[in-house]
C-alpha cells in the first residue's frame, strides 16, 4: 500500500509546531537543513527540558534528601515529583519501585550484580536473545562467569523475529533469569514480552525487560507486561544523558542486596553494623544526577502531552514510508522485517559499506548511525559487518525521509 | 559537494570494487591483524619477505571503501620494496593524512595521493590509516594489537 500522503500530526499537535519546541532542529549541517535520523542513539531535547535543567542550577541548586534549608527541600520535592512522573509513565504500582540510575546499562548491571549474584549458582540458566544490545549481554556473561551459571541465547529467524519454540524448549526449572529486549535497537523488532514473561514465570524465573528503545516509542505498562524489572534511559526519551530508570517489583527489590554502598542508601552506620535505607534509596548511593532526574520528569511530561499512542501511530507511518521507499531501490537489503516493529529501519547496500553511506549522508545533512549498533552477535547472525540505521522520532517529517532517500540515491550514484 | 568527490575519487572507488592482492599469501613470513572495534573494520595483512625484500603481500578482511582502497593501494606500493624503505613510505602517508598542508614527496606517494581527500573528513582518517599502522606493526615485529581508534 502506498504511503505517499502522511498527515503530519501527533494527536492534535502538528509536527511543524512540535519542531519549534526543539531548538536544535532548525540548524544547518554542511550547508543543508539538519535531518536528524539518529534518534535510536539519542533523542533531541525540547526547550522545556533544557530550561528545567538550567532552572535547577540557576535557582535552586542544592543537595537533596538531607538539607533542612529551603532550597534543599525544594530540590528534593522536584526530584521526588519526577520519580512519581516516571511511575505513572510506565504504570508502576508505587514510587518505591522506581530507582534512578545512570541509564539502561547501569540498571541491567545493578540487577545482574545484586539479584544475579545472590540467586545464581552452577546449574542455573540465564536466558537472553540474539538481538540483545551488548549492555544486555556482557553483564550476564560477567555474572555467569562469577557464579558458574550458564548463559543461553534464544535464536532469531531471517526476518529478525525471536524463535519462541526454541525459547520454550530452553526454559526449565533451572532458568533463574530471563533478560530480553522489548524493541531491538538494530532491527526494530518488538518482542512479545508479556507472553515471554508469563512463560518464564511458569518456570519460576524472574524477567528483566530492556526498554531503552521501547519507552520512547510506545506506551509501556509494566503491570500489564508483568515483568519483574524494566530498564530505560532518560536521553532516549527526550531527557538528559546520565539518568535512567530501573523499575523493580517491590517484594523482589526488598530482598535484594544494595548495589553500591555510600551516603543516602543507609539508615545508620557504625563500624560494627550498618542498616540500609528503605526502597528506593537503598539502591541510590551518593548524590544523584539531580538536574537529570528533574529534566527526565519534564521530558516525560512532554511525551505524555503528545500521547504515547499518538507518537507510536505517527512514527509507524514514517517508518512504513521509509521502508517502502528503501525497498523500491535496487541493491538495498533491509535487515529486520518483523511484523511488529518500531523506531528504526536498518539496511545494507550491495555496493557501499555502511560507513561510506554514513559519510555521504552526512554531507547531505542527514544524520544516521552506521556500525554494529552494539549488537555484534546480531551482525554475525546476519553475516554482515555493520548496517546503516535510520531511526525516527515524532519530530521527524516525511521530508526527512525523502531527504534520506535522495541521499541514499547519491550513494548509489557514486558507488554504482 | 566537492569534498565528497575528492574523497571518493574514481581510483579509490575502483580499488574498493576490485581490490589488488586481495588474497591470503601462503607461505608468508609476516602476518598481522588490524582491527577497529568501534567501527568493525578488520584488515588481515600477509607478507612474504626474502632477503629483506617483500616478494609477496596480500590482505583479507572487511571494511569501508576507504580502508579497503587504502589497503589495496598499500599492497601495490609495498610489493617488491626493501623492508628498510617501508618506514619512509609510512611516514609520508602519515604526514599526508595527519598534517594537512605539509609538503609531500609526490614521487614517493604515487597513487597514494588519492587518499588525501580523507583529510576533509577527520572521522574517516582512522579508516585510511588502519592498514598502514598494521604494516608498521608488522615490520616492527610488534606483538601489540593494532587499532587506529
Amino acid at each position: 500500500m502506498s504511503q505517499q500522503h502522511i498527515k503530519e500530526y501527533v494527536g492534535n499537535k502538528s509536527v511543524e509546531e512540535i519542531r519549534k519546541d526543539f531548538p536544535i532542529l532548525s540548524q544547518k549541517v554542511n550547508g543543508k537543513p539538519l535531518v536528524y535520523l539518529d534518534n535510536g542513539a539519542t533523542t533531541q531535547k525540547p526547550l522545556t527540558v533544557i530550561n528545567a535543567i538550567a532552572d535547577y542550577y540557576k535557582e535552586y541548586n542544592s543537595n537533596i534528601h538531607r538539607g533542612v534549608h529551603a532550597l534543599s527541600q525544594f530540590a528534593t520535592d522536584k526530584y521526588e515529583e519526577s520519580r512519581g512522573k516516571v511511575r505513572a509513565f510506565i504504570n508502576a504500582n508505587a514510587d518505591e519501585e522506581i530507582i534512578f540510575v545512570r541509564g539502561t546499562t547501569e540498571a541491567i548491571n545493578l540487577v545482574a550484580e545484586s539479584y544475579g549474584r545472590s540467586n545464581l549458582s552452577s546449574g542455573d540458566d540465564v536466558i537472553i536473545s540474539t538481538m540483545e544490545h551488548h549492555s544486555n549481554i556482557v553483564p550476564w556473561q560477567m555474572i555467569c562467569d562469577n557464579t558458574g551459571a550458564t548463559l543461553k541465547v534464544i535464536p532469531i529467524d531471517d526476518n529478525g523475529v525471536l524463535m519462541l519454540d526454541e525459547y520454550e524448549r530452553m526454559l526449565s526449572s533451572n532458568t533463574k533469569i530471563v533478560s530480553i529486549v522489548h524493541q531491538s535497537n538494530t532491527l526494530g523488532t518488538i518482542n512479545p514480552v508479556k507472553m515471554m514473561t508469563e512463560m518464564a514465570h511458569d518456570k519460576g524465573a524472574v524477567v528483566l525487560v530492556d526498554g531503552a528503545q521501547s519507552a520512547p516509542h510506545l506506551a509501556v505498562d509494566v503491570q500489564e507486561i508483568g515483568c519483574d524489572f524494566f530498564a530505560f534511559s532518560g536521553h532516549k526519551v527526550c531527557g538528559p544523558t546520565g539518568v535512567g530508570i530501573l523499575y523493580g517489583k517491590k517484594d523482589i527489590l526488598e530482598n535484594m542486596k544494595p548495589y553500591q554502598g555510600g551516603g543516602d542508601m543507609i539508615r545508620s552506620v557504625s563500624f560494627e553494623h550498618t542498616t540500609y535505607n528503605d526502597l528506593p534509596y537503598k539502591f541510590e548511593a551518593g548524590t544523584p544526577n539531580i538536574a537529570g532526574g528533574i529534566g527526565l520528569g519534564v521530558a516525560l511530561d512532554y511525551l505524555v502531552s503528545l500521547g504515547m499512542g499518538n507518537i507510536a501511530a505517527y512514527e509507524k507511518e514514517l517508518l512504513l514510508y521509509a521502508r517502502q521507499q528503501l525497498t523500491g531501490m535496487s541493491g538495498i537489503r533491509i535487515i529486520g522485517n518483523a511484523e511488529q516493529f518500531g523506531g528504526v529501519v536498518s539496511f545494507v547496500m550491495e555496493s557501499a559499506h555502511p560507513h561510506d553511506i554514513g559519510t555521504i549522508l552526512d554531507t547531505e545533512g542527514v544524520a544516521i548511525r552506521t556500525g554494529h549498533h552494539c549488537t555484534q552477535p546480531l551482525m554475525d547472525r546476519f553475516d554482515i559487518p555493520a548496517t546503516a540505521r535510520a531511526s525516527v522520532s515524532f519530530y521527524n517529517t516525511k521530508s526527512d525521509i525523502d531527504a534520506l532517500i535522495v541521499a541514499v540515491d547519491r550513494v548509489s550514484e557514486l558507488f554504482g | 559537494m566537492s569534498g565528497l568527490n575528492d574523497l571518493y575519487q574514481e581510483i579509490l572507488l575502483e580499488h574498493n570494487s576490485k581490490p589488488r592482492n586481495f588474497r591470503v599469501v601462503e607461505p608468508h613470513t609476516h602476518y598481522k591483524e588490524g582491527f577497529n572495534p568501534l567501527c568493525g573494520d578488520r584488515i588481515l595483512l600477509y607478507m612474504d619477505v626474502k632477503d629483506d625484500v617483500v616478494v609477496d603481500i596480500g590482505f583479507q578482511g572487511s571494511g569501508c571503501a576507504i580502508s579497503r582502497a587504502s589497503t589495496s593501494m598499500l599492497t601495490e606500493t609495498i610489493m617488491g620494496q626493501k623492508i628498510e624503505d617501508i618506514n619512509q613510505v609510512f611516514e609520508e602517508v602519515h604526514k599526508m593524512l595527519t598534517e594537512p598542508g605539509a609538503e609531500l614527496d609526490v614521487n614517493l606517494l604515487g597513487d597514494l595521493e588519492m587518499l588525501s581527500g580523507v583529510t576533509d573528513f577527520p572521522v574517516r582518517i582512522k579508516c585510511a590509516m588502519l592498514s598502514w599502522h598494521t604494516l608498521k606493526s608488522l615490520i616492527d615485529n610488534s606483538s601489540e594489537p593494532v587499532s587506529t581508534e
